[in-house]
C-alpha cells in the first residue's frame, strides 16, 4: 500500500515538473519581449509594457489564473494542463519582465552605444552585446522566480490538474493520513526547489565573467 | 590638397531648451590629427557623438567623404562602420575576451569569415601591443590595456576616421602614457583623427591643428604653435593658462610623490 502511495504522488511530481517546464520558458519569452519593449521601445510602447507589468503584479496569481484559465480553456478549448501552465507562465512573465528589465538597466546604455559605434544595428547590439550580459546578471533573481513558479504550480490544483498537491489531497482523504500525504508533498516541493536553485547557482558560477588576472 | 574626410557644416545641437552648440563648422582632412580642447560642459562630447550619428544633430549637415550622412534615409549603421570611436570609459564588451571584442565587428557587422577575422583582430591587437592579452576579459585588464583594446576594436573596422573622446581622462596617471603612445603612433601612420583631450603635451606634439571650443562654439583654431604661443583670443589664452597651470601642478605633485 505504501509503494502505491508513493508512486501515486510521484506521478503527480512529473506533472508538477511539466507544468513548471511549460510555464517558466513561456513566461521567459513574454517577459523578455516585454522587458526589451519597455527598455528600447518608444514612449507609447514603454507605457503599455509598464501597464502590463503593473496589472499582472497587482492581482493575486490565483485570481489571474482563474481569469486566464477561463479565457484559454473556454475560448481556445485548451486542456486544463495547457491552459493552467500557460496561465501560470503569463502570471510569471510580469515578474520575469521586471527581473530582465533590472538586468538590462544594470548592463547600462554604454554597451549599446559602443555596439552601435562599431556599426551594429539595435537588434544586433541587443542580441550580441546586451543580452549575453543581461542574462548572466538575471540568473540569481531568475532562480528565485523559478522556485516561485515551481511552488505556484500547485495553484493549478484548483483547475483539476492532478499534480502533487491535488494527489496529496486525494490521498489524505482516502487514507485518513493527512500528515503523511501533505508531508510527502512538502518534501517533494522542497527537493525540487532546492535542486533548481542549486542547478541555477551552478549555471551562474559557470557563466561568471573572470575578473583579475 | 588632401581630401576632406569628415565635415560638420553649420551643425547645431539642442537639448530641450539648451542649445549645446550652434553653427559649428569643422573639416577633418585625410591624414590630419585635430585636437579639440575646451572647458568641460562645452559640448565636445556631444559634437563627437553627432559626428558619427550616435546623437542626432538638430541642424546642419555632416559629410563623410563628401556624402551627406545626415540626409533622410541614410543608413546610419553603415556610416558608423567607417567612423571609429573611442570613449572616455573604454566601453569594452564585458562578456567578450580582448580578441572577441576586436573581432565581433568584423564577424557580425562586416560578415568576415571567422578565420580571416581572427587574423585581422590579432594584427590589430599587435598594433596596440596587446597580443599577449588576446584571451583576457576586460575585467582582467588594466584601464590602459582596456583602452588600447578599445582602440584596436575601432581600428579593426578600417575606419576612414577615428574619434577619441577624452581617451585618457579615466586613467590613472601612470597608465596615460601607453594610450597616448598608441595614438601618437597612429597619427604618425597618418590615420585621420579627431581627438578631444586635455593632454596638452599630446596636443602640442601630435596635432596638426588645434580647435578651441567654448560654450558651444569654436572660438579659435590653428596650428599648435599659433594657439599655444600666439593665441589671438583672450579666452583661448585664459583657458590655456589655466590648463597648463593645472597640468603643471599635477606634474609637480607626481614629481613630489616619487
Ligand atoms: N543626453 C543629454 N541630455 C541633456 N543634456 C545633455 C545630454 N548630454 C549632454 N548634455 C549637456 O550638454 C552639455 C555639453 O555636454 P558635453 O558634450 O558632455 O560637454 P563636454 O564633453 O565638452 O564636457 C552639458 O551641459 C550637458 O549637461
Ligand atoms: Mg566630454
Amino acid at each position: 500500500m505504501f509503494s502505491n502511495f508513493v508512486s501515486y504522488i510521484i506521478q503527480g511530481t512529473a506533472i508538477t515538473v511539466a507544468v513548471t517546464l511549460v510555464a517558466l520558458p513561456f513566461g521567459l519569452v513574454i517577459g523578455l519581449l516585454m522587458a526589451l519593449l519597455h527598455t528600447y521601445g518608444g514612449k507609447a510602447i514603454n507605457r503599455l509594457a509598464a501597464a502590463y507589468s503593473l496589472l499582472m503584479r497587482g492581482v493575486p496569481p490565483i485570481v489571474l489564473l482563474f481569469i486566464l484559465y477561463f479565457i484559454l480553456s473556454g475560448e481556445i478549448n485548451l486542456s486544463p494542463f495547457w491552459a493552467g501552465s500557460l496561465s501560470l507562465g503569463i502570471v510569471s512573465s510580469a515578474y520575469q519582465m521586471e527581473i530582465l528589465r533590472g538586468a538590462l538597466l544594470a548592463v547600462g546604455g554604454g554597451q549599446m552605444t559602443a555596439a552601435r559605434a562599431v556599426g551594429m544595428s539595435r537588434l544586433q547590439a541587443i542580441r550580441y552585446i546586451v543580452l549575453p550580459q543581461a542574462l548572466r546578471i538575471a540568473i540569481p533573481p531568475w532562480s528565485n522566480e523559478a522556485s516561485i513558479v515551481l511552488k505556484d504550480s500547485s495553484l493549478v490544483y484548483a483547475l483539476g490538474v492532478p499534480e502533487i498537491l491535488r494527489r496529496a489531497q486525494q490521498l489524505s482523504a482516502t487514507t485518513q493520513q493527512p500528515f503523511l500525504a501533505f508531508g510527502t508533498a512538502a518534501l517533494i516541493y522542497f527537493v525540487l526547489v532546492f535542486a533548481t536553485n542549486r542547478g541555477l547557482d551552478y549555471l551562474s558560477e559557470r557563466t561568471k565573467l573572470p575578473t583579475h588576472p | 590638397m588632401p581630401e576632406t574626410i569628415l565635415e560638420a557644416r553649420n551643425l547645431t545641437k539642442v537639448y530641450g531648451q539648451n542649445t549645446i552648440f550652434k553653427n559649428i563648422n569643422l573639416k577633418v582632412k585625410e591624414g590630419e590629427a585635430i585636437v579639440v580642447i575646451g572647458p568641460s560642459g562645452t559640448g565636445k562630447s556631444t559634437l563627437l557623438r553627432c559626428m558619427n550619428l550616435l546623437t542626432r544633430a538638430d541642424g546642419g549637415q555632416i559629410l563623410l567623404d563628401g556624402e551627406d550622412i545626415t540626409a533622410k534615409g541614410y543608413n546610419e549603421d553603415k556610416v558608423r562602420q567607417h567612423i571609429g570611436m573611442v570613449f572616455q570609459n573604454f566601453l569594452l564588451f564585458n562578456h567578450l575576451t580582448a580578441l572577441d571584442n576586436v573581432m565581433i565587428g568584423l564577424t557580425r557587422v562586416k560578415k568576415m569569415p571567422r578565420e580571416q577575422a581572427v587574423k585581422k583582430a590579432m594584427e590589430e591587437l599587435r598594433r596596440v601591443g596587446l597580443l599577449d592579452r588576446a584571451d583576457h576579459y576586460p575585467g582582467q585588464l588594466s584601464g590602459g590595456q582596456q583602452q588600447r583594446v578599445a582602440i584596436a576594436r575601432a581600428l579593426a573596422m578600417d575606419p576612414r576616421v577615428m574619434l577619441f573622446d577624452e581617451p585618457t581622462s579615466a586613467l590613472d596617471p601612470e597608465l596615460i602614457g601607453e594610450v597616448l603612445g598608441v595614438m601618437e603612433k597612429l597619427a604618425r601612420d597618418r590615420m585621420t583623427m579627431l581627438v578631444v583631450t586635455h593632454e596638452m603635451g599630446f596636443a602640442r606634439e601630435v596635432a596638426d591643428r588645434i580647435v578651441f571650443m567654448e560654450k558651444g562654439s569654436i572660438v579659435e583654431e590653428g596650428s599648435p604653435d599659433d594657439l599655444f604661443y600666439h593665441p589671438k583670443n583672450d579666452r583661448t589664452r585664459e583657458f590655456l593658462w589655466k590648463i597648463t597651470e593645472l597640468y603643471g601642478k599635477k606634474e609637480k605633485d607626481k614629481g613630489g610623490a616619487a
